[in-house]
């Protein structure tokens, strides 16, 4: 029980402080899952509205693999990621492996079936007729997919959630492909892992602390704005 | 009712063929839609109307077939067709938004500023009754709220051609009594063309100058409103249409709930609630049209007496349909007991009399 | 959707996409040039030596050293393919192999620390005082006090299967030998919330012996030498490697510079220092 107390009280020394170390790693985990988000969506929303809106020979197929992929182990896309960005693997060439890049790579990876998956249900939920009704009003087609999207943006707005949720919480493929290089590729949920296998109990709970906060605020704000259109 | 043949042909479909899952849904050969009119779809469910709406309003891609507007071929998509063009469904499908954004979204589609904008729809929302809702959320409207906001939405961005797909079919009888009125109202007053689909023959009657009548994916009979009401052209119109004699009228005088309307070739004495020179639709149902040979007849208690020739006798299974010419077209139903006991035939002269409460009128303001 | 639009939008998707990432290079810019990857293992990274160590020479020599911190098995893995370019480990026999093998060029000796047996101080098996450590492992085993291993293919654990063999016994599959597959640290933090006794580095039991319990029961066997190498990965079978920052590394670790800051490395913390430098030693010389 100290312990944690002991945590938490180191959490909010490194915080008021703005200890260099433990500033740099909570930035980089900020900007990391941030753009992995970004890309999540701007990939998720694209594919789940074209799925959502097509009839093609196979479509069945390919919805059970989105929803597959949303619960795909992140360790698993690690592994992979990792095997692929090896010097001798396939995509060696770019070297990237052991960098931020890389992190990115496997959390946009893992993030996007989630906000696929969502999307895809979500456009799918819209009154049927919907999409006929905003061609007749003269939309054109990019205007209609517009509409769209917008008419679904509560759940969108979840899937947002789940797909940053998902990725600021990952541990086991950025430590694979990252490589947890101090100063580079260290972020709070690597930071906590090597602490905890140093035994550096007090740091490795304020490091979650910090995590935790981050992930709490994000989501606050999401949710703030989703529940601001709430039906009443 | 204009007169058709000086009117202009908005929209012509040619050789239309609408396959559904390699099932053909529709097959029309040719349509014509003219301006200033409303043209009503009616038809059993599951017979095409729906489709046939969509197709039209080039939202539904055809096997095989042309539509024309104005003359030239739509083609690539129908996107600059559809500009000019507005559509009600029956969900009211609007937005999770305010009730002015959503009568506003076309004019936004358009690109029209803001200051447009803000000028134009308020005249709309008062036009359909909405005024006072201008800020609520499109999620707390009733059933007619909505479905006013949806027409509001398609009327504003000033169609030439309006597609109205069973608008008030969800809506319950009051409300759609209310919504029709208004409508028509708005449709006379700006000679918008529009095509109707519905169920309701008393919504056909009062909207449209021309009806279509649709069945497994064709066109049975189209034409002026009392010519296909009157003369439908074979048994499956006849009893689907259901009411046989519709007389375009005038209210003469009034007196106490009863009124005399002037109808071409004669007078008709009927009950309702109706102003002196107001437009009706009287509608007689052949089965309350009864005949004799006695002249002079006995006193009975139907006022409308008239003397008229059989034109036609057509057997129906159990009865006969018989058409009359009393200086307008009249339909009655006979037993066939009843032909063989007047000795029925054609050109033979007849009495046919029906009560004044056997008038179903129709208000229609022309 | 036409499978035109579909095109376009696919297109219009991937450009945001590669611009994206695009945004993201200069987070990982660091010219591939200067790039040295050094494999090497978490206790090595734990006691924190690396953390002075690879910011001097980063410092000295321009290079940007990625310090991946995995178990032995791994590190030497990475280097049979290729996938590093420098290894610093304590495993020797499979060094060896690994040289063998030709996996592997210029191994030099760097430095040593040793492994203690470390228990509850009750030392219910009573082994303190053992001459060697099979003759502890033996005590251990005849009593079935609970013992910790890594159980996860690092140089310790390859130690401590050495010293069960060397005491002719097979602890797989009792009741009281348990594998934890994790890191020393976290080991040795097991060990003492069940009160058993595991092997452990020096170094690594020197950081956290403060608030552990566990003292050392047996140590300074000539079996218990903990020595590390710094291996270049033979450029010759693998062209990718970083073959000229390797050599750098390696004679960054045995010049006598860095030889003295490894031997004065955690006096000022734990009173003695963690490592003894070794460099040029004939092996069979250590510990003596």
């Amino acid at each position: 029980m100290d312990l944690i107390v002991e945590g938490i009280k180191k959490a909010f020394f490194l915080i008021f402080t703005l200890d260099a170390e433990v500033l740099g790693i909570t930035l980089l985990s900020l900007k990391v899952s941030g753009l992995a988000t970004l890309i999540s969506l701007v990939i998720g929303i694209s594919a789940g509205t074209a799925v959502a809106l097509s009839r093609f020979p196979g479509r069945q197929f390919v919805v059970s693999l989105i929803n597959t992929g949303m619960g795909l182990p992140p360790v698993v896309v690690g592994l992979f990621v990792t095997i692929f960005l090896w010097r001798n693997g396939p995509l060696g060439f770019l070297e990237i492996l052991y960098t931020p890049t890389a992190i990115i790579l496997a959390q946009a990876v893992i993030a996007t079936p989630i906000v696929t998956g969502i999307t895809l249900a979500a456009i799918q939920h819209l009154p049927a007729n919907l999409r006929l009704q905003i061609l007749a009003l003269g939309a054109t087609r990019l205007q209609m997919l517009w509409l769209l999207v917008k008419e679904a943006r509560l759940p969108l707005l979840a899937a947002v959630m789940a797909g940053f949720g998902g990725v600021i919480s990952e541990v086991g493929a950025s430590i694979m492909v990252g490589g947890n290089i101090k100063g580079y590729s260290r972020v709070l949920t690597t930071a906590t892992v090597m602490e905890t296998g140093r035994g550096n109990f007090d740091i490795a709970i304020a490091l979650s602390v910090i995590l935790m906060l981050l992930a709490f605020c994000i989501n606050a704000i999401l949710t703030h704005i989703q529940q601001r259109e709430r039906p009443r | 009712m204009t007169a058709e043949i000086q009117a202009e042909i908005l929209l012509k479909v040619e050789d239309l063929l609408v396959q559904r899952g390699g099932v053909t849904v529709l097959d029309i050969s040719g349509l014509e839609v003219f301006q200033g009119q409303v043209l009503s779809l009616i038809g059993p469910n599951g017979a095409g109307k729906s489709t046939l709406m969509l197709t039209l309003a080039a939202l539904l891609k055809p096997v095989r077939g042309n539509l024309f507007f104005r003359g030239e071929r739509i083609a690539d998509g129908g996107f600059a067709y559809r500009r000019r063009i507005a559509m009600v469904f029956q969900e009211p499908l609007l937005f999770d938004t305010t009730v002015f954004e959503n009568v506003a979204a076309g004019l936004k589609i358009r690109g029209v500023r803001r200051g447009e904008i803000n000028r134009t729809v308020p005249g709309y929302l008062e036009h359909f009754g909405i005024g006072h809702l201008a800020k609520r959320s499109a999620r707390k409207l009733s059933g007619g709220e909505a479905q006013r906001t949806s027409l509001a939405r398609a009327f504003v961005t000033r169609p030439e051609i309006v597609f109205l797909d069973e608008p008030f079919s969800a809506l319950d009888p009051p409300t759609r009594e209310a919504l029709t009125g208004d409508l028509e109202r708005i449709l006379r007053e700006t000679h918008t063309t529009a095509i109707a689909s519905t169920h309701d023959q008393t919504e056909a009657l009062r909207l449209a100058d021309r009806i279509a009548v649709v069945n497994e994916g064709r066109i049975v009979q189209i034409g002026p409103v009392t010519e296909v009401m009157n003369r439908p052209v074979d048994e499956f119109v006849a009893s689907f249409v259901g009411v046989e004699t519709v007389l375009p009228g005038r209210v003469l005088r009034t007196s106490d709930g009863v009124f005399v309307a002037a109808v071409e070739g004669g007078e008709i004495q009927a009950v309702g609630h109706v102003r002196t020179g107001e437009g009706v639709l009287c509608c007689i149902r052949p089965e309350h049209v009864t005949l004799s040979t006695n002249t002079p007849f006995s006193e009975s208690s139907a006022r409308n007496v008239f003397s008229g020739t059989i034109r036609k006798i057509t057997p129906l299974g159990l009865f006969h349909r018989v058409h009359l010419n009393c200086g307008f077209d009249l339909v009655s139903y006979v037993t066939r007991q009843s032909l063989e006991d007047l000795a029925l035939a054609e050109g033979k002269v007849v009495t046919a009399s029906f009560k004044a409460t056997a008038v179903h009128v129709i208000p229609r303001r022309d | 959707m036409t499978t035109r639009s579909i095109k376009i939008g696919f297109t219009t998707v991937m450009i945001i996409v590669v611009f994206l990432f695009g945004m993201v290079l200069p987070l990982s810019a660091a010219g591939p040039q200067k790039n040295l990857i050094l494999a090497t293992t978490t206790s090595t990274q734990d006691t924190g030596l690396l953390d002075i160590l690879i910011p001097a020479f980063e410092k000295k020599t321009g290079y940007f050293v990625k310090t991946i911190a995995v178990g032995s098995g791994q590190a030497m893995a990475m280097g049979q393919k290729g996938e590093a370019d420098v290894l610093l480990v304590h495993s020797p026999e499979a060094e060896v192999k690994f040289m063998a093998e030709g996996s592997g060029v210029n191994r030099l000796l760097v430095m040593h620390n040793d492994f203690v047996v470390v228990g509850p101080a009750a030392d219910p098996a009573a082994i303190k005082g053992s001459k060697t450590s099979p003759e502890a492992f033996q005590k251990i085993a005849a009593a079935g006090a609970p013992f910790l291993s890594r159980g996860d293919n690092s140089g310790t654990h390859a130690k401590e299967k050495g010293v069960w063999k060397a005491a002719g016994l097979n602890p797989e599959g009792q009741k009281w030998y348990q594998q934890t597959g994790l890191g020393m640290g976290q080991t040795l933090n097991v060990a003492a919330e069940k009160k058993g006794y595991t092997l452990a580095d020096r170094g690594t039991w020197l950081a956290l012996q403060k608030n552990l319990g566990l003292p050392i029961l047996m140590a300074g066997d000539p079996i218990l030498l903990n020595i590390y190498h710094v291996i270049q990965v033979n450029p010759a079978k693998w062209p990718k490697v970083n073959a000229d920052g390797a050599k750098v590394f390696s004679d960054f670790m045995v010049s006598a510079d860095v030889q003295k800051i490894i031997g004065t490395f955690g006096v000022e913390k734990f009173g003695s220092p963690l490592f003894f430098p070794d460099a040029g030693k004939k092996e069979d010389a250590l510990g003596k």
